[in-house]
């Protein structure tokens, strides 16, 4: 047979049968022991990377989200305060325009009362001094009827004198 | 790119290294074996120098005339029957007779029954079934136990410190090699899914070539046999992925194996028996690629080794063995390069097996 020219390529029953023997020890034991954990150390490793960069890009955006988020709170805060600066500047003046409103009422109510009085007094005394002058008028009347009886000249020369003597205060 | 750069260039690191330790010692060994040859002859006759180094045998040599002498197991139709090998030579290493349930003698380096004048005895040497363990076997079983040391220690180590620290260590030497096997080897020729059902498989195969490879290059023990280079080793490896790749093949494998689809029926007719035979083609290409790849180099370095004693001089020496240590260089890559080739194979013929065929155009790549 050709097989026997050479013993090199003659397989020996033995060796393929312990090789069978080996290998099948090795396949199941490294593929329990060792290639089992170890591919699944690395898968794990791997995906737990993958995971790593995963989650760090969705932090990332999350971080740029909250930055927006800050920034539009900002914003918002801001136009709040100016608002209510704004709100808090009215009601001042509105505050202020009322005070002044109220006094400038109470002012012409004051006045008007003033010059209500004063219009009182000014009639009161009007008309005393009306009544004094007709008093008066009725007494230097009385005095001249009586004078006059008497003397001309003397009669002119008191109610001169009378007259001079009328003080209408 | 750059990784792959950085890998070439520890592999041939580590070739430096271990041939700056190997290759003296080499060449002593074998020098011991020539001059016993030499002596014993008178005549020094290379080819059998070389293929006494390249075959099995019942004895491991450690140094000198110090042997380890192997089991002898062997079953007849009397039973199974276990001895020394020590039995079978005698005290100048000639075979001698060793009477058990029969009378055994080594012939031509195998054990065979013989009849009582000492002449081989074919019809009894049929029923003889020798399962010894050898030098070969002997070797395969240090490899297996480097590999399991290793690879239960490196295993240990992903349980000790977890998926969070990087590897360190033994651990860390482990990872690429293994990564190498999944991401260059698996993952392109099966596909990501269907690689992880075949990942151990490969990975046995892949680091048992390797470790035999690398032991086969020692020239002492617990090196110095030549188990990757031996057909058996091969065989076995390539009828396991003969029976992975039909066990796993899918029904379009099948398909395209017998009916060749979209082709005309005289054209099926004829592509079908060279498809059949292209089952079996591929795995006893497996087989000669790495038996004659791992022999050859094997017989390059024990060549050039002899020249000094073809030449019976020692200036030979000045070129035989700067020229063995370059072989021994290139060696130590198609250690690498044949463990991986192999398990590419593998895994390519596994991916053909069971690949899913969609359309036309996918069909013509999966067979070119």
């Amino acid at each position: 047979m050709l097989l026997e020219i050479n013993p090199l390529v003659l397989p020996d029953i033995g060796l393929v049968f312990w090789n069978t023997v080996a290998f099948l020890v090795l396949l199941i034991v490294l593929g329990k022991f060792a290639w089992k954990p170890i591919l699944k150390a690395i898968n794990d490793r791997e995906s737990g990377i993958e995971e790593a960069l995963l989650k760090a890009d969705k932090m990332k955006a999350e971080m740029a989200a909250m930055q927006n988020e800050n920034e539009a709170l900002l914003a918002k805060a801001r136009e709040e305060r100016a608002t209510l600066i704004k709100e808090a500047k009215e009601a001042s003046e509105k505050m202020v325009a009322e005070a002044k409103d109220k006094a400038k009422a109470e002012y012409d109510k004051i006045v008007a009362d003033a010059q209500l009085a004063i219009t009182q007094q000014k009639n009161a005394a009007i008309t005393e001094v009306k009544n004094q002058v007709g008093s008066l008028v009725v007494d230097v009347a009385e005095k001249v009827l009586r004078r006059e009886l008497s003397n001309k000249a003397e009669q002119e020369k008191y109610i001169k004198e009378l007259a001079d003597g009328v003080k209408l205060n | 790119m750059y990784l792959n750069r950085v890998k070439s260039l520890l592999v041939v690191c580590l070739s430096l290294f271990a041939l700056m330790i190997s290759a003296p010692s080499l060449a002593n060994d074998t020098a011991a074996a020539v001059e016993h040859v030499a002596k014993k002859e008178g005549d020094f006759n290379v080819t059998e120098t070389i293929l006494e180094h390249i075959k099995d045998d019942h004895s491991w040599h450690l140094w000198g005339h110090t042997s380890i002498h192997l089991p002898v197991i062997l079953k007849t139709s009397q039973g199974f029957e276990v001895f020394s090998s020590e039995k079978l030579v005698d005290e100048h290493h000639e075979p001698v007779v060793h009477k058990g349930n029969f009378d055994y003698k080594l012939i031509e380096g195998k054990t065979k029954i013989v009849d009582a004048n000492g002449n081989l005895d074919k019809e009894a040497s049929k029923q003889l079934w020798d399962f010894s363990i050898t030098k070969n076997v002997a070797s395969l079983f240090v490899s297996v136990f480097i590999l399991l040391v290793v690879l239960l220690s490196s295993a240990a180590a992903y349980k000790k410190t977890g998926i969070k620290t990087a590897p360190k260590g033994l651990q860390s030497f482990m990872e690429p090699i293994i990564l190498f096997v999944r991401d260059e080897v698996a993952i392109p020729n099966i596909g990501a899914k269907k690689s992880g059902k075949y990942m151990p498989f490969l990975l046995t195969i892949f680091f048992l070539i390797l470790t035999n490879n690398f032991l086969g290059l020692i020239p002492f023990f617990p090196g110095g046999a030549n188990v990757s280079g031996n057909i058996a080793f091969t065989m076995t490896l390539a009828v396991c992925v003969f029976i992975v790749v039909n066990l796993s093949a899918n029904k379009s494998y099948w398909e395209h194996i017998f009916w060749m689809p979209g082709m005309h029926w005289s054209m099926k007719l004829f592509l079908a028996p060279i498809e059949l035979i292209g089952v079996f083609t591929k795995p006893i290409s497996l087989m000669i690629r790495l038996f004659a790849n791992i022999t050859a180099g094997h017989i390059l370095v024990l060549s050039l080794i002899c020249l000094i004693f073809i030449f019976k001089t020692v200036f030979a020496s000045a070129i035989a063995v700067p020229f063995a240590v370059f072989i021994g260089m290139i060696e130590l890559l198609v250690a690498f390069l044949q463990a991986f080739i192999f398990t590419m194979l593998a895994a390519m013929y596994i991916g053909m097996a069971t690949e899913e065929h969609h359309h036309e155009a996918h069909e013509e790549v999966a067979h070119h």
